[in-house]
């Protein structure tokens, strides 16, 4: 992060100023990825006018960047309208797509609108991967063409490759195809719940041992050593310092008008259609009760050895259970990195699991399953 | 004729990300992602940068009667804080307005 954006974060920070928000546009989807979280029905999306209104306050209370997710951001047919609005209200705009309907002349149009970056969800360089995951024949074909128009147009351009069992093998291929297209990569190992807490998709996720060769390739992590170095132990300043920026200096919004702290953190705080946004930012009990948790707060957690470098999100905790708990999933790559139990998994792995050794009387059909009850 | 011709026009130009953050602004360059700010005399400027009011006269109207500072030091500080600013291709300056494309300003019929 540069000094400058450090700095301007702290005033952010300092004035409560929501600095960056996510506005999904839309659930809707012209691909049906294997491990999306989101619910591709539409169930009452803002129209236009809400949409351009809710801009409006979301300048006027501060916000600079602004991410214009989905669903499939092109799926709208007021699409530019909402951009051309975002944009002439002097928005930072990343764009996150599949970009399977931006063709020359919408690339053309994103980039006279002044969009500081796009980001695009690539899975492999191969068809017949990225296509089984998006569950959309030539999908990655008009994926790269697209990518090849708003680079034409001199575009920032970001390949997003979240990783999963079905292409863990090609994460390399995708790399070389950035380099390629002259697009910077980002790797992503974690797939997270769906957004109503079916956990399902999880079962997507990459093993430890794959993982273990993601944190061990200097390619990605840089310096291996220092990047699995056990942290120092948690100091005041350290359990004085804030999780994450959800609810601090980010937002985001869901295409009904929900304000939640974080697109992966489904406590809902209010809804635009209902109070102004900066009102719900400001005076949200449940945004100021996510404000209020310091690492120090958080159980298990602020005793923990891997607390320095753990990515802990609180989201994923929410999701877990607990905000203020452990999020399993980041201890886990937490234990990969560093090769510690977390205070989480120790307790988990120390507890007795209910069932298994519970010692009874059994029937012998639960003896024997299959057999007849006696008699 | 000749006090014309030495006017400048200074105009935002469309590419870029701007907002005020406590006073100050911070701009993002969309061309590659530089982020600058600006102190509370230079984000006046920013501001009044419309493309249709000459420099010095913003130095006058929104630096001058704000700020306590000798006009011929404002205007000196503004032309460097313009050649600056149109270097990272944040403004666009002119000698004639500037309309809000980014070019000169049609004339009106």
């Amino acid at each position: 992060m540069s000094a400058i954006m450090e700095e301007m974060g702290q005033r952010a920070l300092k004035l409560g100023i929501p600095l960056s928000v996510q506005l999904d546009l839309t659930y809707r989807c012209n691909e049906r990825c294997v491990h999306c979280y989101l619910d591709h029905e539409d169930h009452g999306e803002m129209n236009t006018q809400e949409i351009l209104t809710l801009l409006d306050d979301m300048a006027a209370a501060g916000v600079f960047f602004l991410t214009l997710s989905g669903g499939e951001i092109l799926m709208r047919k007021d699409f530019f309208e909402i951009l051309e609005h975002a944009r002439a209200l002097m928005f930072s705009v990343k764009l996150k797509t599949n970009a399977i309907l931006i063709r020359e002349k919408e690339a053309e149009r994103i980039r006279a609108l002044g969009v500081e970056s796009i980001q695009i969800s690539i899975y492999s360089h191969r068809p017949e991967i990225h296509d089984a995951i998006t569950k959309i024949p030539g999908s990655l074909e008009r994926s790269l063409h697209a990518i090849r128009f708003l680079k034409t147009f001199g575009l920032k351009v970001i390949i997003a490759n979240v990783l999963m069992i079905q292409n863990i093998h090609d994460q390399a291929g995708v790399r070389a195809l950035g380099a390629e297209l002259d697009c910077y990569v980002t790797i992503d190992p974690t797939i997270t719940p769906m957004m109503d807490g079916n956990r399902e998709v999880l079962d997507l996720n990459i093993s430890h041992a794959q993982l273990e060769n993601l944190f061990h390739d200097p390619e990605l992590v840089g310096n291996v050593d220092e990047f699995c170095a056990i942290p120092a132990a948690p100091d005041a300043d350290m359990l004085d310092s804030l999780p994450c920026s959800a609810g601090h200096t980010a937002a985001y919004v869901s295409p009904y008008g929900d304000v939640y702290p974080c697109v992966q953190f489904p406590l809902a705080t209010g809804n635009v259609r209902e109070k102004k946004f900066l009102d719900i930012w400001r005076y949200s009990p449940e945004m100021n009760e996510v404000r209020s948790i310091t690492l120090g707060d958080l159980t298990n957690c602020s005793k923990c050895s891997n607390l320095g470098t753990c990515t802990r999100c609180p989201g994923l905790a929410y999701m877990e259970g607990n905000m203020r708990g452990p999020s399993t999933q980041d201890c886990e790559k937490s234990l990969v990195r560093t090769g510690v139990l977390s205070e989480n998994l120790k307790a988990r792995r120390n507890k007795p699991i209910a069932g298994l050794i519970q010692i009874q009387g059994m029937s012998a059909a639960m003896a024997y399953p299959g057999s007849q009850q006696p008699l | 004729m000749e006090a014309a011709s030495q006017k400048r026009y200074v105009a935002r130009s469309t590419q870029i990300a701007a907002r005020a953050v406590g006073g100050e602004m911070m701009i993002m360059s969309a061309k590659d992602s530089t982020l600058f700010t600006l102190n509370e005399v230079a984000t006046a400027i920013w501001e009044a940068a419309d493309g249709s009011t000459p420099l010095d006269e913003i130095v006058d109207q929104n630096v001058c009667a704000a700020f306590d500072v000798a006009p011929s030091v404002a205007l000196s500080d503004a032309e460097d804080l313009v050649a600056e600013l149109s270097s990272h291709g944040l403004l666009l300056v002119s000698d004639q307005p500037i309309s809000s494309t980014g070019g000169p300003a049609k004339e009106t019929p």
